[in-house]
C-alpha cells in the first residue's frame, strides 16, 4: 500500500513529511490479505480506482534473502507489480517484520535464564534485523513489562522503515480501526480517542509495527509523528495491545479419557475484544485445531508449528512433569508469534479461541461461519503443473532444505552429546565414592579423600542439571524449527499451485487470440492471488528470517549459558577443596 | 626433567641421576632368537657439594627393563625389612581405549621412562636402600653387573611362593600389628585398582562428550554458508567447538601423571605386603623351631626316664621288636642333647633376628607412612588443580562462543 502512496502523492508533500530527507524505498511488503478487522476481511473488489493497472511481469529474479540494508522492510524496488497490488488497498496490519521475535525470543529468553520456571511475560518488542547493527546501543534482550511509551525520537542514523506516509495528509488516512470496509483509500475516519495509535508502517493506516493503530485525531506535527511511527522497533512492547501466555496446565481425569489443559489468558485493548481480559482453558486438541483452521483461513500466511501431537506411548510419559512443561512452553510460544504477526493475530478464529467459553460449539458451527466471513480464498489445488518457480521463491526452497537439513544434523549431535554426558555420568556416579572407600581405609588421608568424593559429587549434580536443561529446553525449540521448515515448504507449494494455474490460464486466454480489451476476470481473479500470496509470502518470509534469527541467537546463547553454568559449578567446588587438601592435620 | 641429588654414602658423594632417553633395540635373547626392546639410559653425575654450576662429566649406561627387575629382585631379597620401591608396570593396565596397550607404543614408554627415573630416585633416596654396592654398580658399571648380582647369590636366599603361602596360613601367633598392616594393604590394593579402572572409564566418556562437541564446528560451518547475518557468528562459533573438542587430548594425557602416581602406590601395597609376609615367614620359622625344640626335649626326657608320655613309632617299635641296650639310648640322648642345645640357640637367634626384623620393618613401615599420606596429598592437589584448569578452559571456551552466538 505504500506504493499507492508513492505513486499518488505529490513528492513535496511526501518529503515534507519526512523528518530528514532519506532515500526512499518501497516499504518492506506490501500489504497482507487477511485483514485484522471483520469489514477488512472483504477482499478487493478489484484495481483500486484511479489507478492504471499494470499486467505484471514474470517476477524479476531477486537475492534472497533481502540484502541486508538497513532498511530491511523494504521490498525490491522497482516492483510494480507489487505496487499494484499494494494499491489494492488491503490494510496492512504494520510491518511484516519480527512481530514474533519479541514474543518468541523473550520467552526463549526467559525459558533459559529461568531454568524454565514461568513464563516471561509476553512483551512484544519489534526487534529489528538489520538496524540493530546501526544501533548498537540497544538491548533487544532484557524485555521488561510495558512501560509508559517513551515516545522519545529513536535511535538517531538509523535509516528507518519508512513510516507510511502517503499521498494524503495523515488526517485522510483511514483508520484502521475503522468499521468501514474500506480496504482501499476511503475517506479519513476519525479514530476512537481510547485506541492506543497502532504501530507500523501499513498501507494507507498509520499503524506501528504491532498493530497499534496510529492516533491521527489529534493535529500531530509531522515530526512528532514521524516520531512516534520511528519508534516501532524502539519499543519494548509499550504499545503492544495483545497479551497472550499459557500457563497452569492441569491434568483431568474422566470415564473416557485422561488429558490435560493449559489456561490461556489474553490481555488486550483491541476492539475486536469484548472484554480486556480472557482467561480461558484449552487441551491440545483447541490449539491443533486452532492451527487447522488458522491454515484454512490464512494459507498465504506461515503458521507457526505445533509441538508434535503425537508421543509414542511408554516411551514418554505424556503426564511427567517434564513433558508437560515442554509442550506448554512449546504451545505459549505458538500462541505468541500468532498474537505477533500483524494478520494472524486479528483472525477470527483465534478471536475465539483465546475468548469463547465453549470452544466446542464454536466448533461445530465452523462450517457456518466459515461461509459468513467470506473466506472464499480456498486455493484449490487444481493439479497444476508449474513450469519453473520464480528465483526467489526458488531460493526459499532451497534455503528452507539445506536449513532443515542442517538443524536435522544439529539435533542428532545435541542428543548424541546428551547421551554421551549421561554415559559420563554414570561412570562418575562410581568413580566419587571408590575416593570415599579409600577415605575409610586412611587416617590421615581421610578427609582430603572424602573431600575429593564430596567434590566429585557436586560435579554429578551440576552435570544433571545441564543434560536435564539441554533436553528440556534445547531439543525442543530445534524441532519446532524443522516442524516450522516443513510447513513453510507447503505454503511454498501451494503457492507453486496458484501461479500455475494462473498461467495456465492466462495461456489459455492467449491462445485464443481473441481481442479483448482486457483481461478476463477469472484470469485476472488469479493474478490477484499470485500476487497476494507473493507478497504475503515474502512478508511472512522476511519476519521469520528475523525471528529465527533472533531464536537461534538466543537459543545458542542459553546453550553455551549452560555450559558455563556447568562449569562454574564444577570449578567452585574443586577451587573448595583446595584449602581442605593443602591443610596439615595437627600433629599427633 | 628432575635432577635430584643424593648422597650416597658409601661413596660418599652427592650424584644426580636421571633416565634421559629410551631406544629401540634388537638383539637376541637368551634362545639366540631375534628380539625387539626399549633400552633406557640412565645418566649419573657426581655433584660437587658447593659448586652446583660446576659440571662433573656425566656417566652414563644403558639398561633395559628386565635388568631393573633383577635389581629390584635383589633388593626385595637382600632387604626383606623394607619396603622395596615398585617399578613402573611391565603391561600396559588400566588403559582407556585412546591409549595403547602396545609396550612400544611411544607414549607407553615415556611414561615408563618417567617411571623408571622415580624409581631409581626412591631408591637412591632411602637411607638404607642408597648404601647398597650393587645399587651403585648398577648406576655406574655397564658391563658385568649382572654377573656381579648372580654371584650374591640372592636367589637361593629367596623365599619359595610355597612356603609362604603355607606360614599365611599356619601361624599360630601373628603379629597383631602386621596382621592389620596385611589387611591394609590388601585393602589398599583393591581400593585403587577399582580407582583406576573406574578412572579410565571416565576418561574415555569424557573424551566421547568432547569429541562429539567437535561436530557442531562442522554443522555450524556448513549452516553459516547459507545465512546471511547469523553466518558470521556461526562459522567463529563453530570454530570454537573445535578448539573444545581439541581440548581434551592434552586434559587427558596430563591426568595419565595422576594415574601413574596412583599406580606408583598400587605396586608399593604390593611391597608392603612382602614385608608383612616376610615376617610372617619368620614367626613360622620360629614357632616350628620352638615346636622342634620342645618334642626333642619331650623325647630325650622320655628315654631318659623311661617312660613313654607320648606315643611314638620307635617307642612302639621298641615295645614290639625289644628293648634297646641302655648303651644305645645313652647314644640317642647324647645326640638328643647335642641337637637341642643346637636348637636352642638358633631359637634364641632366631628370635632374635625376629625382634630386628620387627624393629627395623616399623622404622621403615612408618618412614613409608609419611611418604605416601606427603605423596598422595600432593597427587589429589595436583588433580584438583588440574580439574580447575579443565573447568576454566571450558568456561573461556563457552564463553568466546557464547559471544560469536551474540553477534548473530
Amino acid at each position: 500500500m505504500y506504493f499507492l502512496i508513492f505513486f499518488s502523492m505529490p513528492f513535496p508533500i511526501f518529503f515534507s513529511l519526512l523528518a530528514a530527507p532519506r532515500p526512499h524505498n518501497p516499504p518492506a511488503h506490501p500489504p497482507q490479505r487477511g485483514t485484522p478487522l471483520g469489514a477488512r476481511r472483504k477482499r478487493a473488489p478489484g484495481p483500486p480506482r484511479g489507478h492504471t493497472r499494470v499486467p505484471s511481469p514474470p517476477f524479476p529474479s531477486l537475492p534472497f534473502p533481502s540484502p541486508p540494508e538497513p532498511s530491511r522492510a523494504e521490498p525490491c524496488r522497482g516492483q510494480v507489480a507489487r505496487a499494484a497490488a499494494a494499491a489494492r488497498g488491503r490494510a496492512a496490519q504494520g510491518r511484516s517484520r519480527s512481530a514474533s521475535s519479541a514474543a518468541a525470543s523473550a520467552s526463549s529468553a526467559a525459558a533459559w535464564q529461568r531454568g524454565g520456571g514461568g513464563q516471561a511475560p509476553a512483551v512484544a518488542t519489534q526487534s529489528r534485523a538489520e538496524p540493530s547493527r546501526a544501533e548498537p546501543g540497544r538491548a533487544s534482550s532484557g524485555r521488561r513489562p510495558p512501560a509508559p511509551v517513551a515516545m522519545s525520537g529513536a535511535a538517531p542514523g538509523a535509516p528507518k522503515p519508512l513510516p507510511s506516509s502517503g499521498p494524503k495528509s495523515l488526517r485522510e488516512m483511514p483508520h484502521p480501526l475503522a468499521t468501514s470496509s474500506s480496504e482501499e483509500m476511503g475517506p479519513a475516519l476519525s479514530p476512537s480517542p481510547d485506541l492506543l495509535l497502532p504501530r507500523g508502517i501499513a498501507d494507507k493506516d498509520l499503524s506501528l509495527p504491532n498493530g497499534t493503530p496510529v492516533d491521527t485525531s489529534s493535529p500531530a506535527s509531522s515530526s512528532s509523528l514521524l516520531n512516534r511511527l520511528q519508534l516501532d522497533d524502539d519499543l519494548d512492547g509499550e504499545t503492544r495491545d495483545l497479551f497472550v501466555t499459557v500457563d497452569d496446565p492441569k491434568k483431568h481425569v474422566c470415564t473416557m479419557e485422561t488429558y490435560i489443559t493449559y489456561r490461556v489468558t489474553t490481555k488486550t485493548t483491541r476492539a475486536e475484544f469484548d472484554l480486556p481480559e480472557y482467561s480461558v482453558r484449552r487441551r491440545y486438541q483447541d490449539f491443533d485445531w486452532l492451527r487447522n483452521k488458522l491454515e484454512e483461513s490464512q494459507p498465504t500466511h506461515l503458521i507457526p508449528p505445533l509441538p508434535e501431537k503425537f508421543v509414542v506411548k511408554g516411551v514418554v510419559d505424556r503426564f511427567s512433569e517434564e513433558f508437560v512443561e515442554t509442550r506448554r512452553k512449546a504451545l505459549d510460544k505458538f500462541l505468541k508469534r500468532i498474537t505477533d504477526h500483524p494478520v494472524l493475530s486479528f483472525n477470527e478464529h483465534f478471536n475465539v479461541f483465546l475468548t469463547a467459553k465453549d470452544l466446542n460449539a464454536y466448533k461445530k458451527q465452523g462450517m457456518a461461519l466459515l461461509s459468513k466471513m467470506g473466506e472464499s480464498v480456498k486455493y484449490v489445488t487444481g493439479g497444476y503443473k508449474l513450469r519453473s518457480r520464480p528465483l526467489e521463491f526458488a531460493a526459499i526452497g532451497e534455503y528452507l532444505d539445506t536449513f532443515s537439513l542442517k538443524l536435522g544434523t544439529i539435533d542428532r549431535i545435541a542428543q548424541r552429546i546428551i547421551k554421551e554426558q549421561l554415559e559420563y555420568l554414570v561412570e562418575l556416579r562410581e568413580y566419587g565414592p571408590v575416593y570415599s572407600t579409600w577415605g575409610g581405609l586412611e587416617v590421615e588421608l581421610s578427609e582430603p579423600l572424602e573431600g575429593v568424593s564430596a567434590c566429585i559429587g557436586n560435579c554429578c549434580t551440576a552435570l544433571e542439571e545441564l543434560s536435564e536443561d539441554m533436553t528440556e529446553d534445547f531439543l525442543p525449540v530445534l524441532r519446532e524449527y524443522i516442524l516450522y521448515s516443513e510447513s513453510m515448504k507447503n505454503v511454498l507449494k501451494r503457492r507453486d499451485q496458484v501461479q500455475a494455474e494462473y498461467e495456465a490460464k492466462l495461456e489459455a486466454v492467449a491462445l485464443k487470440k481473441e481481442d479483448r480489451p482486457k483481461v478476463p476476470t477469472d484470469v485476472e481473479k488469479c493474478q490477484d492471488r499470485v500476487e497476494c500470496f507473493n507478497a504475503d509470502l515474502k512478508a511472512d518470509m522476511e519476519r521469520w528470517q528475523n525471528n529465527k534469527r533472533q531464536d537461534f541467537r538466543q537459543l545458542l546463547m542459553g546453550m553455551a549459558d549452560k555450559n558455563i553454568q556447568y562449569y562454574e559449578k564444577c570449578l567452585t567446588a574443586w577451587e573448595s577443596i583446595i584449602p581442605l587438601l593443602q591443610d596439615k592435620p595437627e600433629t599427633k | 626433567k628432575r635432577k635430584i641429588n643424593f648422597w650416597m654414602k658409601n661413596v660418599s658423594k652427592k650424584m644426580e641421576i636421571t633416565v634421559s632417553e629410551a631406544e629401540k633395540r634388537t638383539g637376541r635373547n637368551a634362545m639366540n632368537m631375534q628380539e625387539t626392546y626399549t633400552a633406557y639410559l640412565i645418566e649419573t653425575r657426581a655433584v660437587e657439594s658447593q659448586n652446583e654450576g660446576q659440571c662433573s662429566p656425566v656417566d652414563s649406561l644403558w639398561r633395559r627393563y628386565s635388568e631393573f627387575e633383577l635389581l629390584r629382585n635383589y633388593l626385595l631379597v637382600t632387604y626383606p625389612h623394607i619396603v622395596v620401591p615398585p617399578l613402573p608396570e611391565k603391561r600396559a593396565d588400566f588403559v582407556w581405549h585412546k591409549l595403547s596397550a602396545d609396550n612400544m607404543d611411544p607414549d607407553f614408554v615415556e611414561r615408563r621412562r618417567i617411571g623408571l627415573e622415580n624409581f631409581l630416585l626412591r631408591v637412591a633416596s632411602h637411607p638404607v636402600l642408597c648404601q647398597d654396592k650393587i645399587f651403585y654398580s648398577f648406576l655406574t658399571q655397564e658391563g658385568g653387573w649382572k654377573e656381579m648380582v648372580n654371584e650374591t647369590g640372592f636367589q637361593l636366599k629367596a623365599d619359595s611362593r610355597l612356603k609362604a603361602l603355607n606360614a599365611t596360613f599356619r601361624v599360630k601367633n601373628p603379629d597383631k600389628r602386621f596382621t592389620e598392616l596385611k589387611h591394609y594393604s590388601d585393602e589398599l590394593q583393591s581400593v585403587i585398582s577399582h580407582l583406576l579402572r573406574v578412572r579410565a572409564r571416565v576418561a574415555d566418556r569424557l573424551y566421547g562428550v568432547y569429541k562429539v562437541h567437535g561436530n557442531y564446528g562442522r554443522v555450524f560451518s556448513e549452516w553459516s554458508a547459507i545465512e546471511k547475518e547469523m553466518g558470521d557468528g556461526l562459522q567463529s562459533a563453530g570454530h570454537h567447538m573445535d578448539v573444545y573438542a581439541a581440548s581434551i587430548d592434552d586434559i587427558l594425557e596430563e591426568e595419565e601423571h595422576y594415574a601413574d602416581q596412583l599406580k606408583e602406590y598400587l605396586f608399593y601395597a604390593e611391597a608392603l605386603r612382602a614385608v608383612c609376609r616376610k615376617h610372617e615367614l619368620m614367626q613360622y620359622d620360629l614357632e616350628m623351631a620352638a615346636q622342634d625344640l620342645t618334642s626333642k626335649k619331650q623325647q630325650c626326657e622320655e628315654l631318659a626316664t623311661g617312660t613313654m608320655r607320648t606315643f611314638s613309632l620307635k617307642g612302639m617299635t621298641s615295645k614290639l621288636f625289644g628293648q634297646e641296650t641302655p648303651e644305645q639310648r645313652e647314644a640317642k640322648i647324647k645326640i638328643l642333647e647335642e641337637q637341642i642345645q643346637e636348637g636352642e640357640e638358633q631359637l634364641k637367634s632366631k628370635n632374635l633376628e625376629g625382634r630386628d626384623f620387627v624393629k627395623s620393618a616399623w622404622a621403615d613401615i612408618e618412614r613409608f607412612k609419611e611418604q605416601k599420606n606427603r605423596d598422595l596429598k600432593e597427587a589429589l592437589i595436583s588433580y584438583a588443580v588440574m580439574q580447575i584448569s579443565m573447568c576454566k578452559k571450558g568456561i573461556q571456551v563457552w564463553t568466546n562462543a557464547k559471544e560469536c552466538f551474540s553477534k548473530m
